[in-house]
Protein backbone atom coordinates (compact mmCIF):
# COMPACT_ATOMS: atom_id res chain seq x y z
CA UNK A 1 0.00 0.00 0.00
CA UNK A 2 1.27 3.45 -0.92
CA UNK A 3 0.82 6.09 1.71
CA UNK A 4 1.50 9.79 1.37
CA UNK A 5 2.23 11.68 4.54
CA UNK A 6 1.76 15.42 4.14
CA UNK A 7 3.65 17.39 6.77
CA UNK A 8 2.85 21.08 7.10
CA UNK A 9 3.60 23.83 9.57
CA UNK A 10 0.88 24.55 12.09
CA UNK A 11 -1.19 27.66 11.47
CA UNK A 12 0.41 30.61 13.23
CA UNK A 13 3.94 29.23 12.98
CA UNK A 14 6.00 31.59 10.85
CA UNK A 15 7.28 29.98 7.67
CA UNK A 16 10.39 31.82 6.43
CA UNK A 17 10.74 29.38 3.54
CA UNK A 18 7.18 29.94 2.38
CA UNK A 19 7.68 33.68 2.60
CA UNK A 20 10.83 33.49 0.47
CA UNK A 21 8.98 31.43 -2.15
CA UNK A 22 6.17 33.97 -2.08
CA UNK A 23 8.63 36.80 -2.74
CA UNK A 24 10.24 34.80 -5.55
CA UNK A 25 6.86 34.23 -7.21
CA UNK A 26 6.14 37.96 -7.02
CA UNK A 27 9.61 38.60 -8.42
CA UNK A 28 8.70 36.45 -11.43
CA UNK A 29 5.70 38.66 -12.01
CA UNK A 30 2.95 36.35 -10.72
CA UNK A 31 0.18 38.29 -9.03
CA UNK A 32 -2.70 37.26 -6.81
CA UNK A 33 -0.73 34.88 -4.62
CA UNK A 34 -1.97 35.64 -1.12
CA UNK A 35 0.18 33.30 0.93
CA UNK A 36 2.65 30.44 0.54
CA UNK A 37 3.32 27.72 3.09
CA UNK A 38 6.01 25.12 2.36
CA UNK A 39 5.60 21.60 3.65
CA UNK A 40 6.97 18.16 3.02
CA UNK A 41 5.61 15.06 1.31
CA UNK A 42 6.85 11.67 2.48
CA UNK A 43 5.92 8.63 0.41
CA UNK A 44 5.74 5.31 2.19
CA UNK A 45 5.28 1.87 0.73
CA UNK A 46 3.95 -0.29 3.54
CA UNK A 47 2.48 -3.75 3.97
CA UNK A 48 -1.30 -3.83 3.88
CA UNK A 49 -1.18 -5.26 7.38
CA UNK A 50 0.19 -2.01 8.80
CA UNK A 51 -2.55 -0.48 10.90
CA UNK A 52 -3.79 3.09 10.84
CA UNK A 53 -2.69 3.42 14.44
CA UNK A 54 0.86 2.42 13.49
CA UNK A 55 0.88 4.96 10.67
CA UNK A 56 -0.29 7.67 13.05
CA UNK A 57 2.46 6.71 15.46
CA UNK A 58 5.12 6.86 12.73
CA UNK A 59 3.99 10.39 11.99
CA UNK A 60 3.83 11.66 15.55
CA UNK A 61 7.06 9.97 16.66
CA UNK A 62 9.27 10.85 13.73
CA UNK A 63 7.86 12.14 10.47
CA UNK A 64 6.37 15.30 11.95
CA UNK A 65 7.56 17.45 14.84
CA UNK A 66 4.31 17.94 16.70
CA UNK A 67 5.58 21.16 18.31
CA UNK A 68 5.48 23.00 14.98
CA UNK A 69 3.95 20.66 12.42
CA UNK A 70 0.73 18.87 11.55
CA UNK A 71 0.45 15.78 9.39
CA UNK A 72 -2.18 14.28 7.14
CA UNK A 73 -2.11 10.64 6.07
CA UNK A 74 -3.37 9.86 2.60
CA UNK A 75 -3.64 6.31 1.28
CA UNK A 76 -3.05 6.55 -2.44
CA UNK A 77 -3.72 3.00 -3.54
CA UNK A 78 -3.00 -0.64 -3.04
CA UNK A 79 0.40 -2.05 -3.91
CA UNK A 80 0.44 -3.34 -7.48
CA UNK A 81 0.60 -7.10 -7.72
CA UNK A 82 2.57 -8.82 -10.45
CA UNK B 1 38.71 12.58 41.25
CA UNK B 2 38.63 14.41 37.90
CA UNK B 3 35.78 15.81 35.90
CA UNK B 4 34.29 12.85 34.07
CA UNK B 5 32.67 14.14 30.90
CA UNK B 6 31.51 12.55 27.66
CA UNK B 7 31.23 14.15 24.24
CA UNK B 8 28.83 12.39 21.88
CA UNK B 9 29.71 12.23 18.20
CA UNK B 10 27.03 11.66 15.58
CA UNK B 11 27.74 11.14 11.90
CA UNK B 12 27.98 14.74 10.71
CA UNK B 13 28.97 16.28 14.04
CA UNK B 14 31.74 18.77 13.40
CA UNK B 15 32.23 20.60 16.69
CA UNK B 16 32.90 17.51 18.76
CA UNK B 17 36.65 18.03 18.82
CA UNK B 18 36.31 21.70 19.75
CA UNK B 19 33.95 20.68 22.53
CA UNK B 20 36.38 18.05 23.80
CA UNK B 21 39.29 20.50 23.75
CA UNK B 22 37.23 23.15 25.55
CA UNK B 23 36.29 20.70 28.30
CA UNK B 24 39.86 19.48 28.66
CA UNK B 25 41.21 23.04 28.74
CA UNK B 26 38.88 24.08 31.54
CA UNK B 27 38.57 20.83 33.50
CA UNK B 28 42.11 19.59 33.04
CA UNK B 29 40.86 16.14 32.08
CA UNK B 30 40.10 14.94 28.57
CA UNK B 31 36.46 13.90 28.15
CA UNK B 32 35.48 10.43 26.97
CA UNK B 33 34.37 10.23 23.37
CA UNK B 34 31.17 8.33 22.65
CA UNK B 35 29.92 7.26 19.23
CA UNK B 36 26.22 7.60 18.37
CA UNK B 37 25.79 3.87 17.84
CA UNK B 38 26.93 3.01 21.36
CA UNK B 39 23.88 2.01 23.31
CA UNK B 40 25.52 2.58 26.68
CA UNK B 41 27.21 5.62 28.13
CA UNK B 42 30.23 5.34 30.44
CA UNK B 43 29.26 5.13 34.13
CA UNK B 44 29.43 7.92 36.70
CA UNK B 45 29.44 10.83 34.27
CA UNK B 46 29.65 14.39 35.59
CA UNK B 47 28.73 15.95 32.27
CA UNK B 48 27.48 15.05 28.79
CA UNK B 49 27.97 17.32 25.78
CA UNK B 50 26.08 17.13 22.50
CA UNK B 51 28.17 19.08 19.99
CA UNK B 52 27.30 21.20 16.98
CA UNK B 53 27.34 20.07 13.40
CA UNK B 54 24.94 18.58 10.91
CA UNK B 55 24.13 15.19 12.36
CA UNK B 56 22.80 12.82 9.71
CA UNK B 57 23.02 15.65 7.19
CA UNK B 58 20.06 17.39 8.87
CA UNK B 59 17.83 14.87 7.10
CA UNK B 60 14.11 15.22 7.82
CA UNK B 61 14.70 18.03 10.37
CA UNK B 62 17.83 19.26 12.15
CA UNK B 63 18.56 16.86 14.98
CA UNK B 64 15.62 14.58 14.19
CA UNK B 65 17.60 11.49 13.28
CA UNK B 66 20.22 11.93 16.00
CA UNK B 67 17.48 12.24 18.61
CA UNK B 68 16.36 8.69 17.72
CA UNK B 69 19.87 7.15 17.67
CA UNK B 70 20.77 4.42 20.19
CA UNK B 71 22.98 6.61 22.37
CA UNK B 72 20.23 9.18 22.87
CA UNK B 73 18.10 6.68 24.79
CA UNK B 74 20.94 6.54 27.30
CA UNK B 75 21.39 10.31 27.29
CA UNK B 76 17.68 10.77 28.06
CA UNK B 77 17.94 8.33 30.97
CA UNK B 78 21.08 10.02 32.28
CA UNK B 79 19.40 13.43 32.04
CA UNK B 80 16.43 12.09 33.97
CA UNK B 81 18.84 10.90 36.69
CA UNK B 82 20.18 14.44 36.92
CA UNK B 83 23.43 14.23 34.95
CA UNK B 84 24.19 17.68 33.47
CA UNK B 85 23.69 17.72 29.69
CA UNK B 86 24.82 20.58 27.44
CA UNK B 87 23.58 20.73 23.85
CA UNK B 88 25.16 23.35 21.62
CA UNK B 89 23.72 24.32 18.24
CA UNK B 90 22.89 20.99 16.58
CA UNK B 91 23.06 19.58 20.13
CA UNK B 92 20.25 21.98 21.13
CA UNK B 93 18.24 20.83 18.11
CA UNK B 94 18.79 17.22 19.18
CA UNK B 95 17.64 18.00 22.75
CA UNK B 96 14.37 19.51 21.53
CA UNK B 97 13.79 16.66 19.08
CA UNK B 98 14.45 14.17 21.89
CA UNK B 99 11.91 15.91 24.11
CA UNK B 100 14.44 16.88 26.79
CA UNK B 101 13.73 20.56 26.11
CA UNK B 102 10.50 22.17 24.89
CA UNK B 103 10.04 23.96 21.58
CA UNK B 104 11.74 23.61 18.23
CA UNK B 105 14.47 25.30 16.20
CA UNK B 106 13.29 26.45 12.83
CA UNK B 107 14.96 27.96 9.78
CA UNK B 108 16.40 31.42 10.55
CA UNK B 109 13.86 34.14 9.87
CA UNK B 110 16.19 35.75 7.33
CA UNK B 111 16.79 32.41 5.57
CA UNK B 112 20.56 32.89 5.80
CA UNK B 113 23.19 30.84 7.54
CA UNK B 114 24.60 33.15 10.22
CA UNK B 115 28.20 32.80 11.31
CA UNK B 116 29.54 35.57 13.55
CA UNK B 117 29.93 36.75 17.12
CA UNK B 118 26.71 37.83 18.79
CA UNK B 119 26.08 39.64 22.06
CA UNK B 120 24.12 37.64 24.61
CA UNK B 121 22.64 38.60 27.95
CA UNK B 122 22.98 36.14 30.82
CA UNK B 123 19.43 36.17 32.17
CA UNK B 124 19.83 33.45 34.78
CA UNK B 125 23.20 33.04 36.47
CA UNK B 126 21.86 30.61 39.07
CA UNK B 127 22.00 27.58 36.77
CA UNK B 128 24.76 25.01 37.06
CA UNK B 129 25.96 26.11 33.62
CA UNK B 130 26.04 29.86 34.27
CA UNK B 131 26.99 30.37 37.91
CA UNK B 132 30.40 31.80 36.99
CA UNK B 133 28.75 34.67 35.10
CA UNK B 134 27.34 37.80 36.69
CA UNK B 135 23.59 38.35 36.57
CA UNK B 136 22.73 40.42 33.53
CA UNK B 137 26.29 40.15 32.20
CA UNK B 138 26.61 40.74 28.49
CA UNK B 139 28.89 38.28 26.73
CA UNK B 140 29.99 37.72 23.15
CA UNK B 141 29.90 34.20 21.72
CA UNK B 142 29.92 33.02 18.10
CA UNK B 143 26.86 31.56 16.41
CA UNK B 144 27.01 29.43 13.28
CA UNK B 145 23.65 28.08 12.25
CA UNK B 146 20.90 27.95 9.67
CA UNK B 147 18.18 26.60 11.94
CA UNK B 148 18.41 28.60 15.16
CA UNK B 149 15.05 30.30 15.18
CA UNK B 150 13.59 29.18 18.51
CA UNK B 151 9.87 28.54 18.49
CA UNK B 152 7.48 27.54 21.24
CA UNK B 153 3.88 28.55 21.82
CA UNK B 154 3.01 31.42 24.19
CA UNK B 155 2.05 29.10 27.04
CA UNK B 156 5.41 27.36 26.92
CA UNK B 157 7.28 30.66 26.58
CA UNK B 158 5.44 32.16 29.57
CA UNK B 159 6.26 29.06 31.59
CA UNK B 160 9.95 29.17 30.60
CA UNK B 161 10.19 32.83 31.57
CA UNK B 162 8.18 32.39 34.77
CA UNK B 163 10.42 29.58 35.94
CA UNK B 164 13.68 31.36 35.12
CA UNK B 165 14.48 28.82 32.45
CA UNK B 166 15.45 31.33 29.79
CA UNK B 167 19.16 31.40 30.59
CA UNK B 168 20.52 33.32 27.61
CA UNK B 169 18.94 35.90 25.34
CA UNK B 170 20.26 37.52 22.19
CA UNK B 171 21.05 41.20 22.74
CA UNK B 172 20.31 41.49 19.01
CA UNK B 173 17.88 38.95 17.64
CA UNK B 174 19.85 37.48 14.74
CA UNK B 175 17.58 34.62 13.73
CA UNK B 176 13.98 35.46 14.63
CA UNK B 177 13.90 33.45 17.86
CA UNK B 178 10.78 34.12 19.87
CA UNK B 179 11.45 36.43 22.81
CA UNK B 180 15.14 36.59 21.81
CA UNK B 181 15.77 33.15 23.31
CA UNK B 182 19.29 31.81 22.79
CA UNK B 183 19.43 29.19 25.53
CA UNK B 184 17.02 27.40 27.88
CA UNK B 185 17.22 24.83 30.65
CA UNK B 186 14.85 22.02 31.55
CA UNK B 187 12.61 22.05 34.60
CA UNK B 188 15.19 20.26 36.78
CA UNK B 189 17.91 22.65 35.62
CA UNK B 190 20.40 20.00 34.51
CA UNK B 191 19.86 20.23 30.74
CA UNK B 192 20.92 23.35 28.82
CA UNK B 193 20.37 23.86 25.12
CA UNK B 194 21.87 26.90 23.39
CA UNK B 195 22.53 27.90 19.80
CA UNK B 196 25.73 29.96 20.36
CA UNK B 197 29.01 28.07 20.61
CA UNK B 198 30.75 28.59 23.99
CA UNK B 199 33.40 26.02 23.03
CA UNK B 200 34.57 28.42 20.32
CA UNK B 201 35.27 31.16 22.86
CA UNK B 202 37.63 29.61 25.38
CA UNK B 203 40.93 31.40 24.78
CA UNK B 204 41.71 34.94 23.69
CA UNK B 205 43.26 33.70 20.45
CA UNK B 206 39.72 32.62 19.52
CA UNK B 207 38.74 36.28 19.50
CA UNK B 208 37.13 36.10 22.92
CA UNK B 209 36.95 33.86 25.96
CA UNK B 210 33.41 34.48 27.16
CA UNK B 211 32.47 30.82 26.74
CA UNK B 212 34.97 29.68 29.30
CA UNK B 213 32.85 30.59 32.33
CA UNK B 214 30.12 28.23 31.14
CA UNK B 215 32.47 25.26 31.42
CA UNK B 216 33.93 26.62 34.66
CA UNK B 217 30.42 26.74 36.08
CA UNK B 218 29.79 23.10 35.17
CA UNK B 219 33.10 21.94 36.57
CA UNK B 220 32.57 23.90 39.79
CA UNK B 221 29.08 22.46 40.16
CA UNK B 222 30.42 18.90 39.74
CA UNK B 223 33.01 19.49 42.46
CA UNK B 224 30.42 20.91 44.85
CA UNK B 225 28.00 18.03 44.31
CA UNK B 226 30.72 15.32 44.52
Amino acid sequence: MKVHVHVSLKPGVLDPQGRAIHHALEGLGFTGVNDVRAGRLIELDVDDAVSDAALEEMCSKLLANMVIENFRIEKVGEKETA
Amino acid sequence: MGFRAAVITFPGSNCDRDMAVAIETVAGVAPLRVWHGDADLPDQLDFIALPGGFSYGDYLRSGAMAARSPVMQSVVKAAQRGVPVLGVCNGFQVLTEAGLLPGALMRNAGQNFICRNVALNVINNQSLFTSAYDAGQQISIPVAHHDGNYYANDTVLDQLEGEGRVVLRYAENVNGSRRDIAGIINEAGNVLGMMPHPERAIEHVHGGADGRALFESAVRSAVVSA
